[in-house]
């Protein structure tokens, strides 16, 4: 199980990464080794406004849904077009071509609610 | 506290994901849901299905009981023989779909659903009391007995390895009596995947050392264990009804489809007047078989509209492993159970495009 030390995360298993205030988000290798195979994403379009803990997609296995939260606010500026043809992506590479969308931050200080790779780590051992 | 197979250490050590199935701890994936459903389909996958159910039926008046019990005509079978059935109340809801074992005319077996054995049982117990059958005793072996199933192109030739029954003489729904691994055991030729293969009755006791046996046996054959995730998309595939989705108390066998195992022209049996008059009157709805056309997986309660209407709701719905889309079984009006017509299903906020499509989603 990989925490990588770059990322921030949420309870729910969502992970942010934060570049020059854009922030990347996808779900963590814990939460897709839960779901199994993942056989479905859907995403919202470009230019939606997401709010913190809101759902804002979700991810399918075969067995289940899940819903997917918006770990900060802000508006999407892009999505991953490569998940709804091969959304295997979330299960092989759940940090990297498994990302789902890009959020442009509308508020910096929301980054301070999440938690970072260790916290993350111990809450999930907690949990499991 | 949930009720645990023989083989729940086994189930453990393999890694599996275990879920609590109807009161039963059982493994719903060892590697994933999708490898375990290709390698049924490819190569064969053993099953543990020890949480089924068996009640024993014996004694001389055992196939007038059966008669009214089922739904199914029994008096057609041969010694060493399985029937397909089902348990109807009064009002032609079912209790439970069934498979019937007959050893002789005085020893019947069935096999039950796991989370319908302790109701299927009290319910076979009021029918034995209501009628007038003499010299018919009931009893529920459950815990007595391991079951797994061996399914999949090379089932046989795995199986073929630790047994010395002849097993190309046991044909589709006939067993044997033999030894698998040395260990007495019914080989039925029967599963619920749409695969040759088989299901094994044995001696809880002796669980671990048939499933070790098989998986040895066929490990140069691609053999995997295979949860319950894969049982459920590889049934799904068959358009094989499960009891709480496709059949219920609110469900008659004749709108699932099960027509075939609905025996009206028996003299008698339990819900045999209510199903006729379902008949003479029109069967209402019906239970199809449908293919997405557009991207989306259908999901169990999910509504099925046709023309801005709703018409139905899935019973059942999956991402087809074999397929890579989305299938699924729905109840609906029988205007709309047509092959080819078009609907269009719920998904969240979203009216998705599908098709009634040919069952089964996968030839054989």
């Amino acid at each position: 199980m990989e925490f990588p030390e770059d990322l921030k995360f949420t309870e729910e298993h969502e992970w942010v990464l934060v570049e020059h205030g854009m922030a990347t988000v996808g779900i963590t290798d814990f939460a897709q080794d839960a779901l199994g195979d993942v056989v479905f994403v859907e995403l919202p379009e470009v230019g939606t406004v997401l709010e913190t803990g809101k759902s804002f997609g979700v991810v399918e296995s075969v067995k289940a849904v899940s819903d997917v939260y918006a770990p900060v606010s802000g508006e999407v500026i892009e999505i991953n077009e490569e998940l709804p043809d091969t959304p295997e992506l979330v299960n092989t590479s759940p940090y990297e071509d498994g990302w789902m969308l890009k959020i442009k931050l509308a508020d910096n200080a929301e980054l301070d609610d999440l938690m970072d790779a260790d916290a993350y780590q111990a809450f999930v051992e907690e949990e499991g | 506290m949930l009720k645990k197979t023989p083989l729940n250490a086994v189930h453990k050590q393999a890694r599996a994901r275990m879920v609590d199935f109807g009161g039963w701890e059982m493994p719903v994936q060892y590697r994933g849901v999708i490898e375990e459903h290709l390698a049924v389909r490819n190569a064969a996958g053993l099953f543990d299905v020890s949480h089924m159910g068996e009640i024993k039926v014996s004694g001389p008046g055992a196939l007038a009981f059966i008669q009214e019990l089922a739904t199914n005509d029994a008096s057609t079978l041969e010694n060493g023989q399985v029937q397909y059935s089902a348990l109807c109340y009064p009002h032609g809801g079912v209790v439970d779909d069934v498979t019937l074992y007959r050893f002789d005319a005085e020893h019947y077996l069935f096999c039950v659903n796991a989370s319908n054995t302790d109701k299927d049982f009290t319910w076979m117990e009021e029918v034995l009391a209501d009628g007038d059958f003499p010299g018919v005793a009931l009893h529920n072996v459950s815990d007595d007995f391991a079951q797994l199933a061996l399914q999949g192109p090379a089932a046989e030739a795995i199986l073929a390895r630790i047994t010395d029954t002849a097993l190309t003489a046991i044909g589709y729904y006939r067993f044997y009596e033999g030894l698998v691994a040395g260990v007495p055991t019914i080989i039925s030729r029967t599963g619920y995947t749409g695969e040759d293969g088989f299901e094994l009755y044995f001696a809880a006791d002796a669980a671990e050392e048939v499933w070790n046996a098989l998986m040895e046996a066929g490990a140069d054959d691609g053999l995997m264990p295979v949860g319950l995730g894969a049982r459920d998309t590889l049934r799904l595939e068959m358009k094989y009804a499960l009891y709480g989705h496709e059949l219920s108390t609110e469900i008659t066998p004749l709108e699932a489809g099960l027509g075939w195992i609905t025996k009206l022209d028996k003299p008698s049996f339990v819900g045999r007047e209510a199903l006729l008059k379902l008949k003479e009157a029109g069967v209402p709805r019906r239970l199809v078989g449908f293919a997405m056309t557009e991207p989306g997986i259908p999901r169990a309660d999910y509504p099925v509209f046709a023309d801005g209407r709703q018409v139905g709701v899935v019973t059942s719905g999956t991402m087809s492993p074999s397929l890579r889309h989305g299938i699924g079984l729905a109840l609906v009006e029988t205007a709309c159970a047509a092959i080819g017509t078009p609907l269009q299903i719920g998904i969240r906020a979203r009216q998705v495009g599908a098709k009634v499509e040919k069952t089964p989603f996968v030839k054989k």
